[in-house]
């Protein structure tokens, strides 16, 4: 297989997940601001940093105002934002035009749709949900189309590491909007640092305030992972942050579980040749994620640690593209 | 209304290809004829929308440049077939034959001795100011001494029904792919037809062009590795690319896939590491092939492909500097070419042509315009033509200037009353002109004509411009066997 379309289709599926999962993270923000206090919130500047886009949010202007309709449009339909859906769809699509000859015709038809509904949709705040639903079913719909039409070959492993790579990812930086939210007191984070993380402390103190809105809170995380169900099932006792984190973090069996994820990469990575490299950058990620003590996370240090998971995701990615893209 | 064919307007200034305007319906296209005049109207319809709707699902696209967004395009299809008698195309496939044999000759010796020049057969002239002379392939030998693999030849047929040759694709000819899929089409639409009908197939294409390209392996006995070399999505053939790579069942590579190694030899990336290249169907202009050896610019082509050809270590299909032949000067000469290579008189007849090169030619070039179809000498696609019968005079002032700065670049061919075709326009049948671009495979074992071609209609009425980029069509190319019929 040639390192160029196998370069492509893994972004393919890349940049697919990352629509959906922007879409699910703009979805959980509106839910978490609807259901905490007003005076409490930290607004919608915690998903510029979470997607680690403040460079380019401020860009243009350094006081540009923070607030729901700017967010929401810099990260849906802003073309100089190269995270936004709409710059999502149209690089997967552009990966996909070169390569239209490996994956199923289909494929190539449901995302060149979903581009277009999302070009010539912008949507209203109302029609804000159904239009991330769409996007979020599109992709979705993608994901099924290629699972059940492409044979089993070297070509589909890249489309799923690209698919859980990205996942793995993007589910780090959803739970980060809980954890930016929750921080909600500690107000000062220091913008222009170059691709910075947002750095906060943890008062004691605002967890207790907080807390008659925790499970709420924590319940829209899961929902906005279609994760609440499955949850439920599995875990069987009420909805708490660390119960919830161990979840997303540390499941086997949830499909946008960071631990699943890993487990499916290393599934993919061992069909595939001269893997060495790659494996044992996934070993040392996986490890790091099972040591975690969730609890205390819970408490303090899950935004670092979530920095060091994707850290360890980028390194895997390195570790892909020297062995695979780049000769 | 159904059609009726005493109503269709063959006339005596045209050659119809399937109705003959005293008698009707020709013998090989009696029974189309027959079975499309049994369709209500209804029916007819039917039949056209489900194949447009073929050519929507299976994708069969072509690219036009100036449109940014959407590149696609359907390919346009007319459902009507073209028939032309076995009997008549065994003898233009053996012309076909003896032209790309003879052309063949002549761009080897061209880089070799030179041997038709010495003789005094072939202006030297005409060789210097050659826009598509390499003399960077001079001395090189390529297996077989074929240059030109893959030929597109350009059929007309003129009032009389006699059959011309128009013009001689030699360096990227496309269009193969729109025949197989043209058929594909057809077969499903009027799968009636096929059943009792002798139609020759034309599927074998795909397989021949790789026995072809395979037979040109440097490292023969094993098995080849064939590519085919794209310029990427945005060539107006593109389509064309991926689907005889798919069909082939080898890679669609782009020059930033491949590597020349320091033993010379060409790689491509994979996700295993570098394989070697063994035989590399291009379909980049020659000036893109090599930035290190022709233009420094191309961003398409691949570092030292042209010293891992010239070493030996690769096949290039068609060879560098095969366009040498692809000239309209150098077309006006074939028929001497073919005397001279294979002291034969030409089975197909050249179009008649001046060259405004020659004094006398260009006088009487510039004096009927009016009269004349003008072509620059290496423009492919239509472009830059003069057709001098439906030219404002401002148009042909300009030509006029544009020749005699430089009569080398031109030649003017008489105004063909090219052959017509029925076509289903608007629920009519109605005539529309049409020409033939065969493939001709040369290197291979043996070789091989496709059966027929790809037939282009100029969908316009009263239009002769059938090529796809400027709103020409296509149809199916029947060649049927009506011995006993």
């Amino acid at each position: 297989m040639l390192s160029r379309v196998a370069q492509n289709i893994y972004w393919m599926t890349r940049y697919v997940e990352r629509a959906e999962d922007t879409a699910r993270l703009i979805n959980v923000n509106t839910n978490l601001l609807l259901d905490l206090p007003r005076t409490t919130t930290f607004g919608w500047l915690p998903l510029i940093f979470i997607v680690g886009a403040e460079s380019q949010f401020f860009e243009k202007d350094p006081h540009r105002l923070v607030d729901e309709a700017n967010v929401v449009r810099f990260l849906i339909n802003d073309r100089d934002h190269p995270g936004s859906i709409i710059s999502s769809l149209a690089a997967a699509r552009e990966n996909l035009r070169t390569t239209r000859d490996t994956v199923p015709r289909e494929a190539w038809e449901q995302i060149n749709g979903l581009y277009i509904y999302a070009r010539d949709h912008v949507p209203s705040r109302r029609g804000r949900y159904e239009f991330l639903r769409r996007v979020i079913l599109g992709a979705q719909q993608i994901g099924g189309l290629l699972a059940g039409a492409m044979s089993r070959t070297a070509a589909y492993d890249f489309v799923r590491l690209g698919h859980y790579l990205e996942r793995a990812d993007m589910t780090t930086r959803i739970l980060d909007v809980r954890s930016a939210n929750l921080l909600s007191h500690a107000r000062q984070t220091q913008q222009s640092q170059g691709q910075s993380q947002m750095q906060t402390q943890t008062p004691a103190s605002t967890q207790e305030e907080q807390d008659p809105f925790e499970s709420i809170q924590w319940m829209s995380v899961l929902k906005s992972l279609s994760a609440y169900q499955m949850y439920r099932q599995q875990v069987r006792v009420r909805v708490s942050g660390p119960d919830v984190l161990k979840f997303l973090l540390q499941d086997e069996y949830f499909p946008r579980a960071v631990a699943f994820c890993l487990r499916q990469l290393d599934i993919c990575l061992r069909k595939l040749p001269r893997h060495d490299a790659a494996l044992a950058a996934l070993a040392a990620l996986r490890q790091k994620l099972n040591a975690a003590t969730v609890p205390e996370l819970s408490r303090e240090g899950l935004h670092d640690f979530i920095d060091e998971v994707q850290i360890g995701l980028s390194q895997l990615h390195d570790q892909i593209a020297a062995a695979y893209f780049a000769h | 209304m159904t059609i009726e064919w005493q109503h269709y307007a063959a006339t005596d200034s045209y050659y119809d290809e399937l109705i003959a305007s005293a008698t009707g319906p020709r013998p090989a296209a009696r029974a189309l004829c027959e079975y499309l005049a049994s369709l209500s109207d209804a029916e007819l319809r039917e039949r056209k929308t489900a194949a447009e709707l073929d050519i929507l699902v299976m994708g069969i696209t072509f690219t036009v440049y100036t449109e940014g967004g959407s590149i696609d395009r359907a390919w346009p299809f007319d459902i009507v077939p073209r028939i032309i008698p076995r009997q008549e195309w065994d003898r233009a496939e053996a012309g076909l034959k003896q032209r790309v044999q003879a052309l063949n000759l002549f761009i080897d010796d061209l880089y070799h001795e030179q041997k038709i020049i010495k003789d005094a057969v072939f202006p030297a002239e005409v060789l210097a100011q050659s826009a598509n002379f390499r003399p960077q392939c001079v001395g090189v030998s390529p297996r077989h001494g074929v240059w030109a693999h893959i030929c597109g030849s350009d059929l007309v047929r003129d009032k009389d029904g006699a059959i011309y040759v128009l013009e001689d694709n030699l360096r990227v000819p496309s269009g193969v792919s729109y025949m197989l899929e043209n058929r594909l089409v057809t077969k499903r639409v009027f799968p009636e037809l096929f059943e009792y009908q002798r139609i020759q197939p034309v599927d074998d294409y795909t397989l021949r062009l790789y026995d072809m390209l395979a037979s040109l392996s440097p490292r023969p006995g094993d098995h080849p590795t064939v590519v085919v070399l794209t310029p990427g999505i945005y060539n107006s053939a593109y389509f064309e690319h991926s689907y005889l790579a798919q069909q082939m069942g080898v890679e669609l590579v782009e020059g930033s896939d491949l590597e020349v190694g320091d033993d010379d030899c060409v790689y491509m990336r994979t996700i295993e590491g570098l394989e070697r290249v063994d035989v590399i169907y291009r379909r980049i202009d020659d000036l893109f092939l090599d930035p290190k050896a022709f233009r420094p610019d191309s961003a398409l082509g691949v570092k030292g492909l042209l010293r891992a050809w010239r070493k030996g270590n690769v096949a290039l299909a068609n060879a560098p500097g095969a366009g040498v032949a692809d000239d309209k000067v150098v077309y006006a000469f074939v028929p001497e070419i073919i005397k001279y290579y294979l002291d034969q008189d030409p089975l197909i007849a050249n179009v008649p042509s001046y060259l405004c090169m020659r004094e006398k030619d260009r006088g009487y070039v510039l004096a009927n315009l009016d009269k004349l179809v003008v072509k620059p000498a290496n423009e492919s696609g239509g472009y830059g033509m003069l057709v001098g019968p439906h030219a404002t005079p401002a148009e042909r002032k300009r030509f006029v200037e544009l020749i005699r700065k430089d009569p080398r670049n031109y030649i003017a061919q008489p105004t063909l009353a090219l052959s017509t075709s029925p076509t289903l326009c608007d629920d009519r049948m109605e005539p529309r002109h049409v020409d033939l671009r065969p493939f001709i495979l040369s290197g291979g074992p043996a070789t091989y004509v496709t059966t027929g071609g790809l037939t282009r209609v100029a969908l316009k009425k009263g239009s002769l411009v059938v090529n796809s980029s400027q709103g020409g069509g296509s149809k199916d190319t029947w060649i049927v066997d009506t011995e006993g019929l």
